[in-house]
Parts: structure tokens; C-alpha cells; sequence
């Protein structure tokens, strides 16, 4: 508890024991009425001073209607028909008044400290800004603020501290805890060269990482910014709610003011006793139930709550209007390369070889050991080994066809069919989806390296579980080759999918499917970030994936996803759906039981502690309901 | 010139209003709340006395919230 929640702790209890005590000697003894009354007051004014002194203020402010005015109203009211009563007929009830100020607190105080403990867990769990950073002087290891240590520095980050900037590992290995970052809870593995990325854990050995951005540009920075600043754009649902209260409060104000006032007059017009004591009380009754808090509380936490859920799964949304749009996405556009495939190439199969798997490989990786083409690094990759560059000779580079080189005397090509011709070789077709690189020893033909781009593990699932949030039809867009896109469509089930494209096309296919679908339904569109810029932001919704990477895309996007788990998208449009749900659950049950109320207290049938009891008791739920956006565990 | 402050506010309504009320405070460009972290970035117009705004801002904050705090 915080110490505003402890004094109010400790005025609840005053209060109480005053209540209870005045109560139990009025039983007991014939107590003079000032006395009582003045204890009352005392009770009175210990649990609402506040309430009073904030509904002072806020009509010198200019802010009338709000929930303190009501309630200083209904209880000053309370008090001032017991006094009416007391002089009356020489016996009041002001336990009344009392109580219902003493249960709001109560209701309260279980608020603040029910939020308080939930932001709590939140805000702990995206506590990934590092403290310090160690630097080495002199073989001494100093503690620096982040801040102050320059691009290039050589830092140490030990077991158990956090990895404070994004750097390039010199020395040792560990594994890594990313989830506070990507919500991943498997530990990533690094060794020397390998980049790291600031606000990581450093689980299990000493690292020695040279920094490669200052602390602003880090990634921890970044991802703080955009969580800190995620709320600057509101809903739609809150700025109904905002301008409900507005005219909401004062109607109800108006509408007890008519309550107390208009049926006496009538009464007495028609002749009969006014009544006024009991339609003021039906009034003040009326003034209670309708205090809005429970939808004025509730409504921005829940999106609160549903933002700092999804952050915690490594799912950053840059305000509670993209909730609403992501929970009402029905057609999601992906980007391929980078997206649904992992966007690295990869040797995927050896074909035809006349000699042994590795010695095809040796020689194609050797001969192209001068390209800087993709193709020859993910040559190099499969080798695995260290290129001995004295073995190459005669590097020949004939743009369009290939390489031919001599590698350990022998003349080797590497390319094309059109190489393979011009070698003399003849090169056997291949039957799968890739980039097909031919070989060729000596003019003999050698067999082919198959070569593409592997689909993420995940993709396929991604693409199912999004079907099962909710999602109509789900659409590829890429730039490359028909053959190639259309396997990856097959292989992970989208419905649709459009090759060869260039940057500019993919704006126009998103056009088209934008003036297409239903004027509610949403089209999310989803990219890695690199090149994808004018696209995120002419979907309605862009999602930007793997945020380590792209500045632009952080910029762009609505959505960004810290890892590049495709599955993250369902998981995205799940919580923003169960988060809505939340708001509309909120909105009808605090608006349904609140007109009920309010229909009960104009008649009379509901009294002054019933009315306290339905504010707080909805108040309450709507809180605890709220607080639910928070769980995404089985979303 | 674009600074955090950790602040303190009881509900997220509450919050919402101080956001309200900061960004119509004189020399703030745009300020943001985030009630889930507590915190409030403000972005200053340019020229803006930082100390002066903020005094502003708490100011126009501690109207519609009495009990709310910014550390600056």
C-alpha cells in the first residue's frame, strides 16, 4: 500500500469505530443530541474531508459536475434532512449520510489499491531500463550511467545484470533472457560476434560486448518511448466516454434537482402535503446511484491494462484506437520475405551430384569466395568452414551467367544455364521451388545447389490461429517470383497471394483491398520493416515486425512486434478483441444496473444505502473486470 | 527538447485529465501520460523554460487532480 492508501486506511477506521461506537451508546445510554451529532460530524468529516475540499475545488475550477460534487451533495444532503428531521420531530438518522460517504471510500480505496498492485506487476515486468553501464579503467570495472559511454566502448556485462546497449560481443558467451523485450521465455544463446541488444539479461557468463549505438539510439530506449508514450492516442470508446460524462453528470444533476422539486409542487397544487423531505431524499438517492464512476474509472484502464498486457508478450501498440482497429481486423496483407519466410537463404538440397555432398559445396563455396552476391554467402554458410582463398585462381565474374574460377587447379563454374552452356556442361533441370546454381568441373556437369528461403516454423500455424481470431482472408504480398510465392502460399494456406510486385505495387494492392472489404472490417498489413514503410501507413492498420532492426518501421507502424514470430499477430488481434469486450461489458452492465438504479430511486423503492452499495459494488466489478485485460497468458 | 517525468495519479481517468490539462499548459508542444508506467513525457515548445513549464504544468495537473504529483 502506498501511504495516500494507508491514511485512507486509517481514516476508514476512525470513522468506523465512531460510527459503530456512537451507535452501540445510543443503545446503551440516553445521550444528549448535540453530543451524538457532533460525533457524527466528526465521523463525517474525517472520511469525506477530502471529497468536500475536491468538490469546492472543482466549481472554483470551473469543474462542477464531476463524481466528488456529486457525492459531497447527496451526503451534505443526507445530513441536512437528518438535521431537518432532528428539529422536526426530535429524532434523525445520520448514519446515513455518514455510512454512504464511508462505503464510496471503501470502494475507493479497494480501487486504487486493486489497480496499484496490477500496474505494479506490469510496470515490473517492462522494468527493463539498465541502471548502468561497467566500464573497464585501468583493469578496474567502474559503473557509468548509460548515457555516458560512447559508440565503441568496450563494456562488461556480468551474470544477472542487465545488457545496458545494443553491441557486438568481443569476448565470452552466455545465453540471454530476452522476455522483458519479446516476451519470449526461451533463454538466446550468444558467443563472441554475435550482436546483443540492450535490455536483455545476461543469465550465465561474463560478456565483453563493444558498443555499436549510443544509450538514445538503443534499442531499451526506443521500446521505452514507444510504451511510455503509448497512451497519447485515444480510443473511440474513451472519447464516448469522455463526452458521456460530460453531458451525462449534468443531466442527472438537473434530473434531481427537477425530482426534488417538481412532484412537491405538484402535490401542492393539486392541494395536497408537499412532501418535500422525502422526494429531497428521493432526489439525493437518485444523485448517489448515478455517479459515473464505475464507466469513468474503468474505460481507460481497461485499454491501460490491454496495452500493458500486450506489452508484456513483446507486442508494443501505440494507443488504445489501434486497439480497436486490431480487434476489428478481418483481412491481415503479410510481406513474405522477412515475414512468413525467414528472409535468409539457405542451401536446401543437393542435386545430381556427381561427387560427395561436401566437395560439391567445397568447390562452389571457393569459387565464389570474391562474390558479395547472397547466394554466395549462404554458400559460404552451408561450407561452414574457413575459405582458403590460396586455393582460388582466375576468378572470372561474366555478369548474368556466374562465376568460373580455378579452385585447386581444377576450372569450376558455378551459375546459371546459360553458364552451364557456355562451359560445355549439360545441366539437369530441377523440379523444386528456389534459385538453382549449377556446377561444373572441368566442363563436366556436377550437379546443382538448390538454394531459397525457408518459411518460419511458425508461419502456418500463424496463419491458422489468425483464421481462428477472427480473421476472413489473409493475403501475400511479395516481390518475388511467381513460382516461389506460390509454394509458400500452398505450403502455409493463405488465400490469396500476389508475386512479382514492386514497392509501388503492394501500395495499390492494398488499395484495392482496402476499397473492398466491409466500411468496418479493418485491413492490418504486415511487414519487417524494409521497405515497407508507405504501406504500413496506408493500411489501416500496420503491424512492423522484429523492431530490433528498423527504424522506419518503429516510425510507421501502429503495431510493432519486438520478435518476428509471425504468431504474435494473433496473439495482437486476440488481446485487443478481449480488451474491447471488456469495454463493452463495462459500458452495458454499469449503464444497465446504473438506469435500473436510478428508475428505483425515483420511485422511492430504493433507499440512500442501497444506492451506495449498487455505485461502489459496480464500481468494483467494472474495476476487477478491467483489471482482466491484463492476462493474455491463454489468449 | 523531450523529457520524462515519473509522476504519481490514482486512477487512469485521472491520468487522462492531467494529460488534458498539460497539454493546454503555455510552452508544451505535446505531453503524453501513461498511467500504467507513471510517467509523463512532455515534448517543450521550443524556447520554453523547463522548469517554468513544468511548475505550470503541475499547476494546471493539481486542478483537475488534486492529489497528484510530478517529480521534475
Amino acid at each position: 500500500m502506498t501511504r495516500k492508501q494507508k491514511k485512507m486506511l486509517r481514516r476508514i477506521i476512525i470513522a468506523t469505530v465512531l460510527l459503530i461506537g456512537i451507535n452501540i451508546a445510543l443503545k446503551l445510554a440516553d445521550i444528549n443530541i448535540f453530543i451524538s451529532l457532533a460525533v457524527y460530524l466528526a465521523a463525517y468529516i474525517v472520511i469525506g474531508y477530502d471529497i468536500l475540499k475536491k468538490a469546492g475545488r472543482g466549481i472554483l475550477n470551473g469543474r462542477i459536475f464531476d463524481e466528488n460534487f456529486l457525492m459531497a451533495i447527496a451526503t451534505v444532503g443526507a445530513f441536512g434532512l437528518a438535521i431537518y428531521e432532528l428539529i422536526k420531530t426530535g429524532e434523525g438518522d445520520f448514519n446515513e449520510a455518514v455510512a454512504v460517504m464511508l462505503f464510496y471510500q471503501v470502494g475507493e480505496l479497494f480501487q486504487s489499491y486493486a489497480v496499484g498492485k496490477s500496474r505494479k506487476n506490469i510496470s515490473s515486468l517492462m522494468d527493463i531500463r539498465p541502471d548502468y553501464a561497467n566500464i573497464e579503467v585501468d583493469g578496474n570495472l567502474t559503473q557509468v550511467s548509460p548515457d555516458e559511454v560512447e559508440i565503441g566502448s568496450i563494456i562488461v556485462v556480468q551474470p544477472g545484470e542487465k545488457v545496458p546497449l545494443d553491441g557486438i560481443i568481443e569476448g565470452g558467451s552466455s545465453s540471454l533472457n530476452t522476455s522483458a523485450l519479446t516476451g519470449e521465455s526461451l533463454p538466446r544463446e550468444v558467443k563472441e560476434g554475435d550482436e546483443v541488444i540492450s535490455g536483455c539479461i545476461n543469465m550465465t557468463g561474463v560478456l565483453r560486448v563493444r558498443t555499436t549505438k549510443a544509450f538514445g539510439e538503443s534499442t531499451v530506449s526506443k521500446i521505452l518511448t514507444l510504451v511510455e508514450e503509448s497512451s497519447s492516442r485515444k480510443s473511440k470508446s474513451e472519447n464516448f466516454i469522455s463526452k458521456f460524462a460530460r453531458y451525462y453528470t449534468p443531466a442527472v444533476c438537473y434530473s434531481a434537482l427537477a425530482l426534488a422539486i417538481l412532484p412537491p409542487v405538484i402535490s401542492l397544487l393539486l392541494g395536497n402535503p408537499a412532501g418535500w423531505a422525502q422526494w429531497i431524499y428521493r432526489a439525493l438517492t437518485f444523485l448517489v446511484i448515478s455517479c459515473p464512476c464505475a464507466l469513468v474509472i474503468s474505460i481507460p484502464l481497461t485499454f491501460f491494462a490491454g496495452i500493458g498486457g500486450a506489452s508484456k508478450e513483446g507486442i508494443l501498440i501505440k494507443g488504445s484506437n489501434y486497439m480497436e482497429t486490431l480487434a476489428n481486423t478481418k483481412i491481415v496483407v503479410c510481406d513474405k520475405t522477412g515475414t512468413l519466410t525467414q528472409g535468409v537463404f539457405q542451401v536446401t538440397g543437393v542435386h545430381h551430384a556427381v561427387i560427395p555432398y561436401e566437395e560439391l559445396i567445397d568447390y562452389a563455396a571457393h569459387a565464389e569466395v570474391a562474390s558479395s552476391h547472397p547466394i554466395s554467402k549462404s554458400l559460404q554458410k552451408e561450407y561452414g568452414k574457413d575459405i582458403d582463398r590460396a586455393r582460388v585462381t582466375d576468378i572470372e565474374e561474366i555478369s548474368g551467367h556466374g562465376i568460373i574460377a580455378t579452385v585447386d587447379g581444377k576450372k569450376v563454374a558455378v551459375g546459371n544455364v546459360k553458364l552451364m552452356a557456355k562451359v560445355g556442361a549439360e545441366p539437369m533441370e530441377c523440379h523444386e521451388v528456389g534459385t538453382v546454381v549449377h556446377v561444373a568441373i572441368d566442363g563436366d556437369y556436377a550437379g546443382h545447389i538448390l538454394i531459397s528461403d525457408v518459411e518460419k516454423p511458425t508461419s502456418r500455424e500463424a496463419i491458422s490461429e489468425m483464421k481462428k481470431a477472427g480473421v476472413e482472408k489473409v493475403v501475400m504480398l511479395t516481390g518475388d517470383a511467381r513460382r516461389v510465392a506460390d509454394k509458400v502460399a500452398d505450403d502455409i494456406k493463405v488465400d490469396e497471394v500476389r508475386s512479382e510486385l514492386l514497392p509501388a505495387d503492394k501500395v495499390t494492392e492494398v488499395e484495392r483491398l482496402l476499397s473492398e472489404k466491409g466500411s468496418k472490417d479493418t485491413l492490418a498489413f504486415v511487414g519487417d520493416g524494409i521497405n515497407d514503410a508507405p504501406v504500413l501507413s496506408r493500411a489501416d492498420i500496420g503491424i512492423a515486425m522484429g523492431a530490433m532492426g528498423s527504424d522506419a518501421a518503429i516510425e510507421a507502424a501502429d503495431v510493432v512486434l519486438m520478435d518476428d514470430d509471425p504468431m504474435k499477430i494473433s496473439k495482437g488481434i486476440k488481446i485487443s478483441r478481449k480488451c474491447i469486450r471488456i469495454v463493452y461489458q463495462n459500458i452495458v452492465i454499469a449503464l444497465l444496473i446504473k438506469f435500473a438504479c436510478l428508475i428505483l430511486g425515483a420511485f422511492g423503492i430504493a433507499n440512500m444505502w442501497f444506492a451506495v452499495f449498487a455505485d461502489v459494488g459496480v464500481m468494483v466489478l467494472a474495476v476487477l473486470n478491467a483489471i482482466r485485460a491484463l492476462r493474455t497468458k491463454n489468449l | 527538447m523531450k523529457k520524462t517525468y515519473v509522476i504519481e495519479v490514482d486512477c487512469a481517468n485521472c491520468a487522462n485529465l492531467m494529460e488534458d490539462a498539460a497539454n493546454k499548459t503555455a510552452g508544451v508542444a505535446n505531453a503524453v501520460v501513461n498511467f500504467m508506467t507513471q510517467k509523463m513525457t512532455v515534448e517543450f515548445e521550443e524556447g520554453a523554460d523547463e522548469k517554468k513549464t513544468m511548475k505550470a504544468v503541475l499547476k494546471a495537473c493539481r486542478k483537475v487532480e488534486p492529489d497528484c504529483e510530478i517529480e521534475f
